[in-house]
């Protein structure tokens, strides 16, 4: 209903005097990008003869402000209706030269771009070649733009609300940005509480913070935030709609306690008598069936685990509801689906660490003191399953850690790119080491990536800790001793590549520093919000280096490691940076959606149906009562599937109409 | 101290010798740490790399002719850098552009499949001579598969058996097979890895055209060389065939009951991986299911077995060459074959019954240790 109502037209300086096209033809050298293979001053010549072309120029670069205001010149003196630059891609200056045309006083959409550069200069080396073909695709430019219509954009509200996918770091600054500058934000969490991986780590490098002492002001924040409705143990089913107007369906997941009665007093969870495995502290210590995976959880509600839990699994027990004071417990609880509308989203669902159980020659999960960098930051945390003393899986302390690099990062036979954190968190372990033991410590390298700011001169400083510093990737982690020495140890091989020698390092532990690996169901929410994947498993940024939080979808954002391995800094960069995109959608209070869009004649339809189902953005709905389909412009793409299906020729795409298409395919044939 | 600077004119031979993979190497170093030679001698694997990145090979140094191309590095390098190839390209310079020294042992082989097609330098016209009271047939156009025996066990008594055992599995089976004539060659595939690539080029072209004239589509090996020769290599020159090994074989006619080992054989046995079959292609399942149904059979694995599975030593022309006691790979797996309690080491390669056959001798353990190929073991149980 407020989609029908928010379709707006804009208005447009529609200056179409005359209705004989006269055209006006542009070609561009671009420097030597152009010229230096295609001879323009030819295929201007070739340009003048064409029907309907009033003028035709060359230029060193149209884009410039000189190229730009010879069109809005000729455009005025020669009463011009229709412009064709001859350029690069428009993918590249198609916006520019619109707004010029625009600016000038003409519909923006009698404007076509020739591609005589990547299509044309950049594919050959052989200038006849070249010139010939730029003369056929400006022919077919010209031809076309004779039968382009004047077409109108259209405005829709933008809902102010937004919905951040996943609570960590990125999740929670985002959605403190946004609320802080006074708007709504849903921040749905599928884990019990906020935190992601950030309040798993012990220290954060390079300034030795607390992770949690820095993340909990922020998760706090976060949940006592009035603009910020927290989800959390929730999961997102479905979204629909499109950018300004998307409506999500929200499973929030039973906890089998009663958020509105629960002070979170940790009652039931003393005297709860079944325990699980801890999925917060990597399996290396117990939970019980009812829980908060720790203790600062936002919100601090426990959840009760169906697997592990007596009532559930037997019908028995029941000792939580028996000592809660606020008969919070309510074990008929089930999940609750809602559905909430908002303008933008932002997905923030981070990584997960990559399991060394494939490389068998490491050990992991063969030797119980080879552990992962996760494993060992838990190790390392005073709440952890150790108590924050680094010991063995037996209690003793080690007299000898080493920490191996490039575990499932840089390595083909698993994921090629570099994970960008672990030279950084490998000299932030060496620290920690020192710091509580008096073990030596070795690290494996193949190059010490420290290239943020303070991370150098944290690598100087480990290297005056007594770290020995050992380059070259290990062979394997054995236990095979050759010697007495080796005996009872975990020996690590490899070359040491700066002296060239191989080296056996006997030590009582070993770190693997795992990399980050994209979620293992990246590709389900992948399809569920309408983006893509890379070939590394991370969601696809619009631009790697101009638009890194953009998506190809509009008004879906991504933020943090979800679009790729990165430290805590940047994540909080890219998470301001999303919501910086959203607070400007939101501001500008409406958002203008692509006119090429397509059009149902509805005296011609049958009513047949074929169009709704190939519709990609299900853009297309079956009018019942009089038997017609109708297309939802506000959803249309314009990617011309129903157009091309539709058996009665009912369905028009504006700008790409029979006549224009087959006028450009004759122009081309010249 | 030695200083060097960077020839480029070298480092551009080597890449046109097949070289290409030096140019990904980002020196690690994990091929020096995986590779089976530094357990015995000293073999810088990932500075030879280096030096071929700057051109500064020494290929009058002994260090060329190390590498036995057993891929135990290539499994692990993270920029899937194939170092055999590598080292491949240096020796092709110094084989074809003389820019070092041939091992002279090796010198001699070359010349011997140069001149008489075998590297034992035996006469071609008494190459199937091992099959003359057999009763095996030619193989003639129309023939369903060529059984073609690797020179080693068509001229070596010790890897003969396999062949004489071979014919034996087949004619049990019923299989319809034919060998070849005196006119074929060497497969030619460890003299390629030696770096004599136009030999090789030559020895696969008379091959090629003979298999051509009898239209020969399928090959039956007893070689894992052979194997990775016809299968991946002489492709390159046209030829496609389908290439079994007899391990895949035999593995496939006792599931369909084609063959029925019943008599007992009642040993500790353990099997060596061959380089070419196990980390090449993948096949390690076949020899132990064969080798599991024989009866009586006691079956003990080996530490590093499988992909992790330890060279002989045998491979890239190195048998071929000189190798000193104490330095011998072979001999650190019959260590391995005893330390598991094993009486009896099966093998499915030539190459490794010839080298563990020369260890079993220079060790004194001839009472200890049987060397036998599982064709052997099978014929033997029928």
């Amino acid at each position: 209903m407020a989609q029908k109502k928010a379709a707006k037209k804009a208005t447009q300086k529609v200056v179409l005097k005359d209705t004989e096209p006269k055209i006006g033809v542009y070609v561009c050298h671009c420097g030597s990008n152009i010229a230096g293979t295609v001879d323009v001053p030819q295929v201007v010549e070739f340009v003048k003869g064409l029907p309907a072309v009033v003028v035709a120029r060359e230029y060193k670069f149209m884009c410039s402000d000189p190229g730009q205001s010879m069109i809005k010149d000729d455009i005025k003196n020669l009463k011009l209706n229709r412009v064709v630059v001859a350029s690069c891609s428009p993918l590249l200056h198609e916006p520019t030269f619109r707004r010029a045309v625009q600016e000038a006083g003409i519909n923006p959409y009698l404007f076509e771009m020739a591609n005589i550069r990547e299509h044309c200069a950049w594919t050959t080396e052989d200038h006849g070649e070249a010139t010939e073909k730029a003369k056929a695709l400006v022919s077919a430019a010209v031809k076309r733009v004779y039968y382009h219509q004047p077409l109108e954009t259209r405005e829709v509200p933008v809902n102010a609300n937004t919905l951040i996918v996943g609570g960590g770091i990125a999740g929670i600054q985002a959605a403190l940005e946004i609320a802080d500058a006074g708007h709504k934000v849903y921040l749905v969490e599928r884990e019990p509480s906020i935190g992601g991986h950030m309040i798993q780590f012990d220290k954060t490098f390079p300034t030795l913070d607390c992770s949690a002492c820095i993340l909990t002001p922020k998760m706090t924040s976060a949940g006592s935030h009035p603009n910020i409705e927290l989800m959390t143990y929730s999961e997102v089913e479905e979204i629909s709609g499109f950018i300004g107007n998307f409506k999500a369906r929200i499973r929030k997941k039973a906890r089998f306690v009663d958020e509105s009665k629960c002070n979170g007093c940790g009652m039931c969870i003393e005297k709860c008598p079944w325990k699980a495995d801890s999925e917060f502290d990597l399996g290396l210590s117990q939970r019980k069936a009812i829980y908060t995976p720790f203790a600062q959880a936002v919100p601090n509600i426990p959840v009760i685990d169906k697997e592990s839990c007596a009532y559930f699994l037997k019908g028995k027990c029941r000792a939580c509801e028996k000592f809660c004071e606020r008969e919070a417990i309510d074990f008929e609880q089930q999940d609750k689906v809602v559905e909430v509308d908002v303008g933008n989203i932002i997905l923030t669902t981070g990584y997960d660490p990559f399991d060394p159980t494939p490389m068998v020659k490491y050990g992991y999960g063969k030797f119980p003191n080879v552990v992962t960098g996760l494993e060992f930051e838990r190790i390392c945390n005073s709440v952890g399953p150790t108590g924050g003393k680094i010991v063995l899986k037996d209690g003793s302390e080690p007299k000898s850690i080493a920490i191996i690099h490039c575990v499932g990062s840089r390595d083909e036979n698993y994921h090629e790119y570099c994970s960008r954190v672990c030279c950084m968190y490998a000299l932030k372990y060496s620290h920690l080491i020192k710091e509580k033991t008096k073990a030596d410590v070795y690290q494996m390298y193949i190059d010490m990536r420290c290239f943020g700011k303070g991370y150098e001169e944290f690598y100087k400083r480990l290297c005056k800790e007594g770290v020995t510093f050992i380059r070259g990737k290990p062979a394997e982690v054995t236990d095979r001793a050759i010697n007495d020495e080796e005996k009872g140890k975990l020996i690590v091989v490899g070359e040491d590549s700066l002296l060239g020698n191989v080296i056996r390092v006997p030590v009582d532990m070993v770190v693997l520093c795992i990399g980050l690996e994209a979620r293992a169901d990246a590709k389900q929410v992948a399809q569920k919000f309408g983006i893509s994947q890379g070939a590394d498993g991370f969601f696809i940024e619009r631009h790697p280096k101009l638009d890194p939080v953009a998506t190809m979808t509009e008004g879906v954002f991504i933020a943090g490691c979800c679009q790729g391995p990165k430290d805590i800094p940047d994540t909080v960069v890219q998470a301001s940076a999303a919501a910086t995109r959203v607070l400007a959608t939101i501001n500008k209070g409406n958002v203008e959606l692509e006119a090429a869009v397509a059009v149902i004649n509805e005296e011609k339809c049958s009513g047949c149906r074929i169009c709704n189902m190939l519709c990609p953005y299900n853009a297309i709905s079956f009018i019942e009562e009089e038997e017609v389909s109708r297309i939802n412009e506000a959803l249309c793409k314009g990617c011309g599937t129903c157009v091309a299906a539709c058996p009665s020729a009912a369905i028009t795409h504006k700008h790409f109409t029979t006549e224009e298409i087959i006028a450009e395919i004759e122009g081309v044939l010249v | 101290m030695e200083v060097f600077t960077p020839l480029k004119e070298t480092t551009e031979i080597l890449l046109g010798n097949g070289g290409n993979p030096l140019e990904s190497c980002y020196q690690c170093g994990i091929c020096t740490g995986v590779c089976p030679w530094n357990r015995l001698v000293s073999f810088p694997v990932r500075k030879l790399i280096h030096k071929s990145q700057l051109g500064v090979v020494d290929f009058e140094n002994e260090e060329v002719w190390q590498c036995v191309g057993c891929n135990a590095c290539v499994d692990r390098c993270p920029r899937g850098v194939e170092i055999p190839h590598i080292m491949r390209s240096i020796r092709r310079v110094i084989m074809e552009l003389g820019a070092g020294i041939v091992p002279h042992s090796l010198r001699v082989t070359e010349k011997n499949i140069s001149a008489v097609g075998n590297p034992l330098g035996e006469p071609p016209e008494r190459r199937m001579d091992w099959a003359k009271d057999l009763g095996v047939k030619t193989f003639t156009k129309g023939t369903e598969l060529l059984y073609f025996p690797c020179c080693y066990q068509t001229y070596d008594p010790p890897t003969k058996k396999t062949a004489v055992a071979t014919v034996n599995i087949l004619k049990k089976a019923n299989v319809d097979f034919g060998i070849p004539d005196n006119n074929v060659v060497c497969c030619g595939e460890s003299i390629r890895k030696a770096g004599s690539e136009s030999l090789f080029q030559r020895l696969a072209r008379t091959n090629i055209d003979i298999f051509s004239e009898l239209g020969v589509k399928k090959i039956l090996v007893t070689s894992p060389h052979c194997y990775h020769t016809f299968k991946d290599e002489y492709p390159e020159l046209g030829a496609n065939y389908e290439v079994i090994h007899l391990s895949q074989y035999i593995a496939e006619l006792i599931k369909d009951g084609r063959l029925k080992p019943t008599k007992e054989f009642k040993q500790k046995v353990t099997y060596h991986d061959s380089c070419c079959l196990g980390r090449y292609q993948g096949i390690y399942d076949e020899h132990r299911q064969i080798l599991n149904s024989i009866p009586g059979l006691e079956f003990v694995e080996m530490p590093d077995n499988r992909e992790y599975s330890l060279c002989c030593g045998g491979c890239a022309g190195r048998l071929w060459m000189e190798t000193k006691k104490g330095e011998r790979l072979s001999e650190l797996r019959l260590e391995q074959v005893l330390d598991v309690g094993a009486n009896t080491l099966a093998v499915s390669c030539p190459y490794c019954m010839a080298n563990f056959n020369d260890g079993v001798l220079s060790m004194g353990k001839t009472e200890d240790i049987e060397v036998k190929d599982i064709s052997e073991l099978v014929s033997e149980a029928l």
